[in-house]
């Protein structure tokens, strides 16, 4: 068996209505290794994600409870949490 | 300094006094309320609902406020937000700072507001007659948060 991460990826607001479900804990390959690979990952692997995330256009997304940008790195354990853009305040 | 997040309402002037309680150096306290309408994007609102990431949520607020204080020579920062589900003329939010003058009290609060709307992790659903519906960001937010650096890359 190949060497994995654990990542355990939480969806909020319409995105989870979209999932159906609050997160999931994955074991993803080691060549997943920042978050715009984590979200082609997810996007390939089909259904809830493929179509969930591309009826969100503008999705945006935590690693360790810090906004995030693509080429943010994921450790091993790492919480990553994708959403639309918020509507605090 | 400090953040809340809480289902709760809050004292605003209860709030205020304790965060200027026996400090002679305030000369100057700003606030923000930000309050549940009773009309969004034209139709009536019954209840709106307010999720957020617990944990995140107080972090971001928290790195918020640093930046506020960073920025302007303020004396206190005070947030509270709340979350679940509110009706129209309840209270959301609040913002208060205290500092020597006026200025940086204004600035900081209205900064801290600005940041709140793009980057602390809330997300509103509100009930209308036509069903239940999320929020969308409004492109206002972003511009309104992109002017402070703006402002930085003149100061």
């Amino acid at each position: 068996m190949s060497a994995t991460r654990q990542i355990r990826v939480l969806y909020f607001a319409r995105l989870r209505e979209r999932i159906g479900r609050n997160e999931d804990t994955l074991r993803v390959p080691m060549e997943v290794a920042d978050l715009a690979a984590l979200r082609g990952w997810l996007v390939a692997r089909g259904a809830p994600w493929a179509q969930a995330f591309s009826e969100e256009t503008r999705l945006r997304a935590a690693v360790d409870q810090r906004m995030a940008r693509d080429d943010t790195p994921l450790r091993d354990g790492a919480e990553v949490a994708f959403f639309p853009p918020v509507t605090g305040g | 300094m400090a953040v809340r997040v809480q289902t709760e309402d809050f004292d605003a002037g209860a709030e205020i006094a304790r965060l200027r309680a026996a400090n002679p150096a305030v000369g100057a306290v700003a606030s923000f309320i930000g309050v549940a309408r009773d009309v969004n994007d034209g139709a009536t609102v019954a209840t709106l609902t307010l999720e957020h990431y617990p944990g995140m949520t107080e972090r971001a607020l928290e790195d918020i406020v640093a930046q506020a204080r960073a920025r302007w020579e303020v004396l206190d920062i005070l947030v509270v937000h709340r979350v679940g589900e509110l009706r129209p003329l309840d209270q959301i939010v609040l913002v208060a700072v205290t500092s020597a003058h006026r200025g940086e009290a204004f600035a900081a609060c209205e900064f801290v507001m600005d940041y709140l709307k793009t980057e602390a992790p809330f997300w509103k659903r509100e009930t209308t007659p036509g069903g239940s519906r999320w929020v969308d960001a409004r492109l206002s937010d972003a511009d309104a948060r992109a002017r402070w650096d703006e402002r930085e890359a003149h100061e």
